[in-house]
Parts: C-alpha cells; sequence; structure tokens
C-alpha cells in the first residue's frame, strides 16, 4: 500500500508542476501593465517603476518564472496588491470556511445520493424509480446560483426562517449554503449509485445471497452494494472538484467568506498574486483528494494495487 | 421447382441478418428508431426545438428592443404588454430572454466546437501513434483536469478578460481534455483490432487508417458527451456571466441578467426566477438528450 501511495504522489508532482506554469503564465495574458493598474492612473513614472521592482516585472519573464517556482516550494505565494499582507496568510483565513462548506455539501451528498440511488435500483421501472431518477437530472440540470437565489427568496425572505446570508448564526447560516453547492453532486451520486446497482443487482452472486435465505437488507447492503462501491467512491472523489469550482458561485451568492469568494473578489480588483494563488490551491487540493480517492479504490479493490 | 416456405423464409431471415450487420443504413436507423421512442431523448430534443424557436421567431413577435433603457417603464408587472414584467431599465424582461436564447446557444455551440475540434484530433493521434506524443498529450490534459471545474475558465477569464469571445474560448479551452480523453482511449482499442492492422500490412498510410477507421469508432461517445458537454458549457458560462465576468451588460445573456437581478431579489424576484428558468431548461435539454444518445447509440452502457 506504501508503495503504491509514493507512485501516486511522484506521479502527482509534475502534474502540479503543470499547474503552477499555466497559473504564471496566465498572468502574462493580462492586459496592461500590472504595475500601472496597481499604482493608479494618477501615479508618476517613478512610481510605477517602483512598483514594477517591487514585484520583480522589471526582470525577464523566465527568470521570474523561476522566482515564483521557488517562492512556491518556500510556501511563499507572494504579496497580496490590494491588502499588502502575504497571499498566503489571505487564504488560510478564508480556507476553513471553504473546507466546512465543501464537506458538508459532500457528506449531504453522499447521504442523500446514495441512499436515493440504492431506492430507484432496488424498485426498477416504478413510479418511484422515476420520480427519483427525473429528480437527479433535475439536480444535475440546476444551476447553483440560481437554486442559491431561489432558495434566499423562499426560506429567506418570504418564510424568514433561515438567514440570507453571511455565517453569524451558527449551523443555521450553513444550511442554505450546503443545500445549494450539494444539489449538483447528490443528483450525480444518485445516477451512479442507481445504475452501479442495477448492474451488480443482476449478478450471479446477488442470486446465490438470497437463494441461501439471506435477508432482503443483507442481501442489498452487504453483497450489493458493497460491490457496487468502486464506482460511487470514484463520482465521490470527482465531486470534489465539481464542489470547490461551484463553492466559488455558491460563497459569492450566500457573502461566504472562504477562498472562493476571496477568487471572485480578486479578479474583480486585479489582485492577481491572490487569483493566482487560491487557483493553485484549490487545484491542488482537487489533485490531492484524488490520491486520496485512488487509496479508498484501492483499499476497496485490492486488485487495483497490483496493476 | 417450388421451395418449400420454411426454407425460404430462413434464409431471408439469415440475408436479413446479414444486411442488418453489415449495412451502416440499418445501424444508423436502429439508433434513429432507439432514440425517438426514448422518452428523455424525446423530452430534451422538443425543449431545444423550442428554445431555437423562441430565439428566432420571438424576437419578431414581441418588437422590443432588448437593450433601450426607458427608466420610467422600470419594474413593471407582468401585464398584457409586457407578458413577465420590465426589468430595472424599464426594458421588456421576455424580450431579452428571447435575444438571450441566441447568445446561450452560440455560447454553448462554439464552446463545444472548440473541445471538439481540438479534442478529437488530439486525442486520435495521441490514441493511435502513441509514444512521446501520446506522453506530452497526456501530460498536458492532466493539467488541463486538475483545475476544478469552473475554476480554469475563471482563470482564463482572469487574464483574458470579459466579453463574449473570451468567455467562449476560456468554456471551449475548458471542454478540451475530456474528449481528448475519449477519443484516445476508443483510438487505443481501435489500433489493435484486426482489420487496422491489416489495413497497415497493406501499406495503407497512417492518416488515412486514423480517419477512415480510429475516428469514426469514437464518434458514438463524442457525440453523447458533446451533447452533455453542451449543458456543462451553458452552465459554466452562465456562471460567469452571474459573476459579472462572463458576457457585459447591456448584452441581454442569461447569467448576467441573473447576476443584475440579485440587487432586487427581495423587491421583485422575478428578475431572478426567468433567467435561471431559462438556463435550468436548456441544461436540462441537453442533459436529457445526451441521456437519450447514449442509450441509443451504446445500449451497453446503459
Amino acid at each position: 500500500m506504501l508503495t503504491y501511495l509514493v507512485r501516486r504522489v511522484l506521479v502527482a508532482i509534475p502534474t502540479v508542476f503543470g499547474v503552477a506554469t499555466v497559473v504564471f503564465f496566465l498572468r502574462t495574458l493580462l492586459p496592461g501593465d500590472p504595475a500601472i493598474i496597481i499604482a493608479g492612473p494618477q501615479a508618476t513614472p517613478e512610481a510605477i517603476a517602483n512598483i514594477r521592482r517591487q514585484l520583480g516585472l522589471d526582470q525577464p519573464l523566465w527568470q521570474q518564472y523561476l522566482s515564483f517556482l521557488g517562492g512556491l516550494v518556500h510556501g511563499d505565494l507572494g504579496i497580496s496588491t490590494r491588502t499588502g499582507q502575504p497571499v498566503i496568510q489571505e487564504i488560510a483565513t478564508r480556507a476553513p470556511y471553504t473546507a466546512q462548506l465543501a464537506v458538508a455539501s459532500l457528506v449531504l451528498a453522499v447521504l442523500v445520493g446514495v441512499t436515493l440511488g440504492v431506492l430507484a435500483a432496488t424498485r426498477r421501472s416504478t413510479v418511484g424509480d422515476l420520480g427519483i431518477s427525473s429528480g437527479a437530472v433535475f439536480g444535475v440540470s440546476m444551476p447553483v446560483y440560481w437554486l442559491g437565489l431561489m432558495l434566499i427568496v423562499v426560506f429567506a425572505v418570504r418564510f424568514r426562517v433561515l438567514p440570507a446570508a453571511g455565517t453569524d448564526q451558527g449551523l443555521a447560516s450553513l444550511v442554505l449554503p450546503t443545500v445549494t453547492l450539494a444539489l449538483f453532486s447528490m443528483g450525480l451520486v444518485t445516477r451512479q449509485t442507481r445504475s452501479a446497482m442495477l448492474e451488480v443487482l443482476g449478478q450471479d452472486f446477488v442470486r446465490t445471497a438470497r437463494a441461501k435465505g439471506a435477508g432482503r437488507r443483507a442481501v442489498l447492503i452487504r453483497h450489493a452494494l458493497r460491490n457496487a462501491l468502486l464506482p460511487i467512491v470514484t463520482t465521490i472523489g470527482l465531486q470534489f472538484g465539481i464542489l470547490l469550482g461551484g463553492a466559488v458561485l455558491t460563497e459569492s451568492i450566500f457573502a461566504w467568506p472562504g477562498v472562493g469568494r476571496l477568487l471572485v473578489d480578486s479578479i474583480g480588483s486585479r489582485d492577481y498574486p491572490v487569483v493566482q494563488g487560491v487557483v493553485l490551491l484549490l487545484s491542488v487540493a482537487f489533485i490531492t483528494i484524488n490520491i486520496v480517492t485512488d487509496l479508498i479504490y484501492a483499499y476497496v479493490d485490492p486488485r487495483i494495487r497490483y496493476s | 421447382m417450388s421451395t418449400p416456405a420454411s426454407v425460404t423464409a430462413d434464409v431471408t431471415a439469415e440475408q436479413a441478418l446479414a444486411v442488418d450487420l453489415t449495412s451502416p443504413e440499418r445501424a444508423h436507423s436502429r439508433v434513429w428508431v432507439r432514440l425517438r421512442t426514448h422518452p428523455s431523448a424525446v423530452v430534451g430534443v422538443v425543449i431545444f426545438a423550442l428554445y431555437v424557436l423562441a430565439s428566432m421567431v420571438g424576437p419578431l413577435i414581441f418588437r422590443y428592443d432588448p437593450i433601450h433603457q426607458n427608466l420610467s417603464d422600470a419594474f413593471l408587472p407582468s401585464s398584457a404588454a409586457h407578458p413577465l414584467g420590465t426589468d430595472e431599465y424599464g426594458r421588456d424582461e421576455l424580450v431579452r430572454l428571447l435575444y438571450g436564447a441566441r447568445y446561450t446557444l452560440v455560447l454553448g455551440f462554439a464552446a463545444v466546437a472548440i473541445g471538439v475540434g481540438i479534442g478529437l484530433p488530439l486525442g486520435a493521434v495521441s490514441g493511435f501513434l502513441g509514444g512521446w506524443v501520446d506522453l506530452g498529450s497526456q501530460r498536458v490534459t492532466d493539467v488541463l483536469l486538475a483545475f476544478p471545474n469552473i475554476l480554469l475558465a475563471l482563470a482564463l477569464v482572469a487574464s483574458l478578460g470579459v466579453g463574449l469571445q473570451n468567455v467562449i474560448i476560456a468554456v471551449g479551452i475548458t471542454s478540451i481534455p475530456i474528449f481528448v480523453r475519449l477519443v484516445r482511449a476508443s483510438a487505443l482499442s481501435v489500433r489493435e483490432l484486426p482489420y487496422v492492422e491489416a489495413g497497415r500490412a497493406l501499406g495503407v498510410p497512417s492518416s488515412i487508417v486514423l480517419f477512415r477507421h480510429v475516428v469514426p469508432n469514437s464518434l458514438a461517445p463524442v457525440i453523447v458527451q458533446a451533447s452533455l458537454q453542451l449543458g456543462a458549457a451553458i452552465l459554466i458560462a452562465a456562471g460567469l456571466g452571474f459573476l459579472g465576468l462572463g458576457v457585459q451588460a447591456p448584452t441581454p445573456e442569461w447569467g448576467s441578467m441573473l447576476g443584475a437581478s440579485r440587487n432586487y431579489i427581495f423587491s421583485d424576484p422575478n428578475l431572478a426566477t426567468f433567467p435561471g428558468l431559462a438556463i435550468f431548461g436548456a441544461v436540462l435539454a441537453f442533459n436529457l438528450l445526451g441521456d437519450g444518445l447514449r442509450d441509443a447509440l451504446d445500449p451497453r452502457l446503459k
């Protein structure tokens, strides 16, 4: 297992390096001189030259690239041009909020999605199955930014039972953002669980388990669901990427102080070091989650480790 | 000299079967029949057709300017003159939605065209040639796939700038890797098949084998994915618009209309309801069509 882990991490290193490279060179596509943007339209040429020197923009591109990579190795993502704080610190104060939202949504999506998927598979071609399957397609077609607004209209404006934005009401504040972010993943997990279960339920070992008189629940959970877990785990791992992306939109709707909202604000104010930092961090988080998914996968199905 | 009826019938059945297996026309008609009778595909196509019709005919029926402001008519409720009311600048909401359908469809199709146009040849060459070409293109694909969902599009728009063209490029680039992966996988499996080997042995140039056998064989999953990707592209493009980083006001794009409506969510929630419903319907149509296409083109995947 350890060899497998080491191999997976080694394979991920060039990908992280690639992501860092893309993130760096995207900045060079920016129209206009970042120093002028930061200094403002009334700045003197000396002030602009000063900022260029501070940001290292007076150096050749390859040198800027090398110092960017060098900084990364030391955990230095640069300085926010908006607040003057280190980027890593800006991100660190907001990351827990995003993690809280993403984990809560993932738990909700998996619990509801797996349950509904199993229910639909065991009631194949009934009204219940049709209802659940249609609901799942609706879920994956729903724009999170619209769902969020509609939930605010209903639960915060009309019935006044939940806060519309912010984090100051504890768990109650978490409800609407979590449901909003979870719905898309819930739909995908439901669909994946249903089809994986249908595939497994038709197999011989399930029939054998039934024939030897195992209870309905035992057959479903111990025999069928356990074997259907592989594709479901993969889907759940991929969900994390979607959740991290969706968090950008959800946080923006609910004024949730996570890294997604930081990203959108930073794009608006052209604070490019922060934009780079957040994109890089979320991508590395996604790569890490993928490795963890692969490890769970290898744990659930030992055949994978040896291939 | 008469042949017993049963023998004739057997021969015909066999012949029919042979024709069925070899004729591409029959295969196409089978797919067509499966698609036509697939409920979700039918619903998807009907919604899509309604959107196309509305975007083309709608502006001819409701002759308001979607951009011109008339502040004295702001926030009118729905009436015979304005079926969905007016927005904060007194513009007819329905007309803006109808024009918006054009932008959404153009955005979706153009972005997916970029994804297929670059992803398909890259995946085919990568899987068919293997070696360094494959290794290189796969590492690039890995990097693109390492960006969570909408994030790459956001980062690209942050650099390229906002506006219709840049949104198409940004969303298009994010759709490339999935097509590279799909086509590569199918090229890898086709590469080893006997008829490709036979073609090679006969001295058929690689480029011809590639485009006559490898690419057509990967088309079924590409068509399915293209339909699903259309939904995803529309969601992402409208999401960028919602954040104010996509197509810019006063262009009647659904995402940016929804973004603008946030300021009036307490006083006039309808302004948020309809653009969102429009986006939801478009995405639903392509998702349903994608499901139907998948079942029709490859029943094994069901």
